[in-house]
């Protein structure tokens, strides 16, 4: 790997950090009580403190059974919303904050008190992520390797609740971004990655492939390499559980460095370690 | 004293074993009866109206292994001496001072859980609701006996502002309590309950209430009857006119509510949340005498309830399921088979959300393991997973006797295994055909057979679901096997709910249209290719995954019609709409068939 390829992955991964740093200091604080508004404010604010100027997309908090998005119709029932958190609620933090030009999107699943089902949920959520690694090593189609994800979901039980996002996506590409002095979003995703994302669809369209991955067939592909942020989402009956981080897809011929995640300090993966 | 029926813990009433004593209270001697351990956790059964205590001797004989369990004739009932004279005798008051004396000389420490019925349950409602009773009853099973200060407050809202609704509802209450009426005329019903009432009332219950014959009712049944009219004509004007104002329960309520009662509406409960704070609520499909039809559904309802509010509780399982579905099916032992993966699955997720018990069978055992766990996180108090093939007779024998002895027997079963078989008749061989009835036919038959015998045997209602599907009155010339099976399915549930409607077990058929499941990716194509098979599972996986129904609400159409009743239930409006075609345009249903599947 070269020294400008190791800096880039160093950025995305402190960004990460902070990102997942940041989720874990809001869900510290979560009391009773507390709105979806309130929960994602904290976590705006926390990341400003910190010199986020920019985002992929403005942080999301989902309560209760918005965590499985029950009843979800239209793209707007994604913003935070009035619901207030109560004990042994499970709640979801997803955000995506762009710092000194590096994007990262995380998502992480807590719940206020004890819950065993949602402790069940966290837990079969390692098979995905072992899975899906695997299969990107193997080359196969991101098509297939959805589909794949869906049926070990069915097996365990589950629902796919990522089907729910735009495009019913498990994972998007993420890039670097422009700083700019002002950073305007629409409907919450920041314009500088938007632009990203739409150039990659552009190119991506030209030359058969698509930085949504998605159950659809554009996405009949082989892994294209670059960074992309899964986030697989489990549903079960008014529970929702999800981890988001970034897969570093790379062309090398080695499997191990064709693929991997960039970070394996996080804490669904630490909570997993533990759990053995 | 004037009668003697049943001797000293007399077998002839069915309250074999019972220990015997006699409380002394305000004049008259009433004969109590315990059962049990007395270090166990009391429970009083308190009888209704024309009853005595030996109403109560199947469920007490089930509580008593768990609880001391205690009954007592009501005063001028069963073998306790009547007040003299009797006008005046049997106030709401003097009652509740038989209560404290019973509870006080068979459980001096510590409060009972009451339980009452009929009657019994309108005297326990003022023992609950008074003050001088606070501190001695830990909890109250309330069955078919209102509060008559609720019932007074009840009727006074709905003649105060009767909207049609409510007007209806008093209407509709008031034409079921004829008896109330005819019981405050004088003389008269003590002659006809002495007289002929007397004589044929076992018949009457055998008849209109289906209660088994045998020991019960005992032979003090025409004086108790004719005492127990001053129940009425002391208590019910008086209360009704001048309700009290404070009836608050100052102990947790749990009430079941039987829906086939000739003689309370349901209607007189709903309300009751504000006497009664917590008010569980069960609902049971019975008619009104449930101490004697239902008792193995009453004692675990009760043991359940009376061990949440001993001392400490249950141990949390989290949040207790709670809706209608759970105030029917909470408890009740529910067997789904195909419970691995799709409609099955679901269903069993619907009923462990109800708070029912769940055997989860299917050939794939790991499946139905998984089932099962998920089942016991989402409100199942207990899960269980049965490997079986449903085709195969002698396992589902083996499978039909283990439930029995280790789970007990099953409330509701649900016959849901089934496989997909599509290709025209000319290339479909016998082995296909062998293949698809196996499991489609035989595997309901052999549910119906085995459980619905145990079912019937036992006496005590139930209900049986088979899952059908449109097919079942949709030809095409796709599906002949399928279908086929289907139609059987479809004719065997009818024929049995002919059959079993007496003996208060219900049959309903579910046909479903396309339902997004994993049937697709399994299902046998005849006469192709291995190749072309696949592509085909694959086709068809797409197709009905963009149809995108969730077997989640067919599993809601199952829990529903088992609350109804309901004979054949399509569900998806595709399947309703052919069920229509089926009836009133068999010839669009035809040229339907013909159709080429788009494969
Ligand atoms: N999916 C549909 O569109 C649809 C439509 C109408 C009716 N149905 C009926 O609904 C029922 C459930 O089907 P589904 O769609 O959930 O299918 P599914 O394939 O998802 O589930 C069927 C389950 O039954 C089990 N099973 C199959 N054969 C068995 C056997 N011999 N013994 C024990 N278990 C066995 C399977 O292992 C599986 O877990 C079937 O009877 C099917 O015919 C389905």
């Amino acid at each position: 790997m070269t020294d400008a390829r190791t800096a880039e992955l160093r950025g995305f991964k402190e960004v990460q950090r902070l990102a997942y740093a940041c989720a874990e200091a809001v869900a510290a604080r979560l009391r009773p009580g507390v709105t979806e508004r309130e929960a994602a404010r904290m976590q705006r604010e926390w990341l400003r403190a910190r010199g986020v100027r920019d985002w992929f997309h403005l942080p999301f908090a989902w309560f209760g059974d918005r965590t499985a998005f029950a009843g979800f119709r239209i793209p707007l029932q994604f913003f935070p919303t009035g619901r207030r958190l109560e004990a042994g609620m499970p709640f979801i933090l997803d955000l995506a904050p762009v710092h000194r030009g590096f994007t990262a999107d995380v998502g992480y699943s807590g719940c206020l008190g004890p819950n065993r089902l949602h402790g069940k949920l966290l837990a079969d959520l390692e098979a995905h992520r072992e899975l899906i690694l695997r299969e990107v090593r193997e080359r196969r189609s991101l098509r297939e390797i959805y589909e794949d994800v869906d049926r070990l979901m069915v097996r365990q039980g589950y629902a796919n609740r990522h089907r729910a996002y735009p495009f019913g996506v498990i994972a998007h590409k993420i890039d670097r971004v422009k700083e700019r002095r002002w950073s305007p979003h629409v409907f919450g995703f920041g314009t500088q990655s938007l632009k990203g994302l739409a150039g990659d669809a552009l190119h991506g369209h030209r030359d058969g492939w698509s930085p949504l991955w998605s159950p659809y067939r554009f996405s009949d592909h082989p892994p294209k390499p670059g960074l992309w942020a899964v986030e697989p989402h489990l549903g079960f009956r008014g529970t929702g559980a999800k981890f988001e981080e970034i897969l570093v897809v790379t062309d090398s011929r080695d499997p191990e460095q064709s693929a991997f995640w960039l970070d394996d300090d996080l804490p669904h993966v630490r909570r997993w370690a533990e759990a053995v | 004293m004037s009668n003697g029926a049943g001797g000293a813990g007399g077998t002839d009433t069915g309250l074999a074993g019972a220990r015997e004593r006699w409380v002394r209270t305000g004049g008259i001697e009433l004969c109590v009866a315990e059962l049990g351990d007395p270090a166990r956790p009391t429970v009083l059964l308190v009888h209704g109206y024309p009853d005595s205590k030996e109403v109560w001797s199947q469920v007490a004989g089930r509580l008593a292994d768990r609880f001391h369990v205690v009954l007592y004739d009501v005063r001028g009932h069963g073998r306790s001496t009547a007040p003299v004279p009797l006008r005046g005798g049997f106030t709401l008051e003097k009652l509740t001072d038989d209560f404290l004396a019973v509870a006080d000389a068979v459980s001096p420490d510590r409060p009972v859980h009451l339980v009452g019925h009929d009657w019994g349950s309108v005297q326990s409602w003022e023992f609950v609701t008074v003050a001088r009773t606070e501190g001695r009853i830990a909890s109250f099973t309330s069955m078919s006996g209102p509060s008559l200060d609720h019932l007074g407050h009840w009727i006074k809202q709905r003649a105060a502002r009767p909207t049609p609704r409510r007007a209806g509802q008093l209407l509709g209450q008031g034409a079921k309590s004829w008896y109330i009426y005819l019981l405050h005329t004088p003389v008269l019903p003590e002659l006809a309950w002495r007289g002929p009432l007397g004589k044929r009332w076992p018949k009457i219950l055998q008849r209109i209430e289906k209660i088994p014959g045998g020991t019960y009712p005992t032979s003090s049944l025409p004086q108790d009857a004719a005492h127990g009219a001053w129940l009425y004509r002391d208590n019910v004007r008086a209360r009704l006119r001048r309700p009290r104002t404070d009836a608050y329960a100052h102990a947790p309520v749990q009430l079941i509510t039987p829906t086939g009662d000739a003689f309370l509406s349901e209607r007189l409960y709903d309300d009751l949340e504000q006497w009664a704070p917590h008010l569980v609520r069960r609902t049971l499909p019975a008619k009104h005498w449930v101490p004697r039809t239902r008792p193995d559904q009453l004692a675990s309802w009760i043991g359940d309830f009376v061990m949440a509010h001993e001392d400490g509780g249950l141990p949390d399982r989290g949040a207790a399921p709670s809706g209608p579905y759970a105030e029917r099916f909470g408890g009740q032992l529910v067997l789904v088979t195909g419970a691995a993966g799709g409609i099955g699955r679901a269903t069993a997720f619907a009923f462990a959300e109800a708070g029912a018990r769940i055997v989860a069978v299917d050939r794939d055992a790991e499946g139905a393991a998984r089932t099962a766990e998920l089942a016991r996180l989402i409100g199942a108090p207990d899960a269980w997973a049965e490997p079986a093939d449903v085709g195969d007779g002698q396992a589902m024998e083996r499978l039909a006797e283990k439930v029995a002895t280790e789970y007990g027997i099953v409330d509701v079963l649900v016959n849901n295994a089934g496989i997909g078989l599509s290709g025209a008749f000319l290339d479909t061989t016998a082995e296909d055909w062998k293949k698809v009835l196996d499991v489609n036919l035989w595997g309901v038959i052999h549910g119906c057979r085995l459980f619905g015998k145990q079912m019937a045997e036992r006496g005590q209602g139930g209900h049986i679901v088979n899952i059908a599907s449109a097919a079942a009155y949709q030809p095409s010339k796709a599906l002949p096997a399928y279908s086929t099976s289907k139609a059987a399915v479809l004719m065997l549930s009818e024929c049995l709910r002919a059959e079993l409607a007496g003996q208060g077990i219900g049959v309903s058929a579910i046909c479903p249209g396309f339902v997004n499941t994993n049937i697709t990716s399994t299902a046998h194509f005849t006469g192709v290719s291995v190749e072309e098979e696949e592509r085909r599972r694959k086709k068809t996986s797409r197709l009905y995954g963009l149809r995108n129904y969730p077997p989640e609400k067919v599993a809601d159409a199952v829990l529903r019609a088992v609350v109804r009743n309901q004979a054949v239930v399509p569900v998806t409006p595709e399947a309703r709409g052919a069920r229509l075609l089926s009836r009133f345009a068999p010839g669009a249903l035809r040229a339907l068939a013909r159709v080429e599947p788009p494969l």
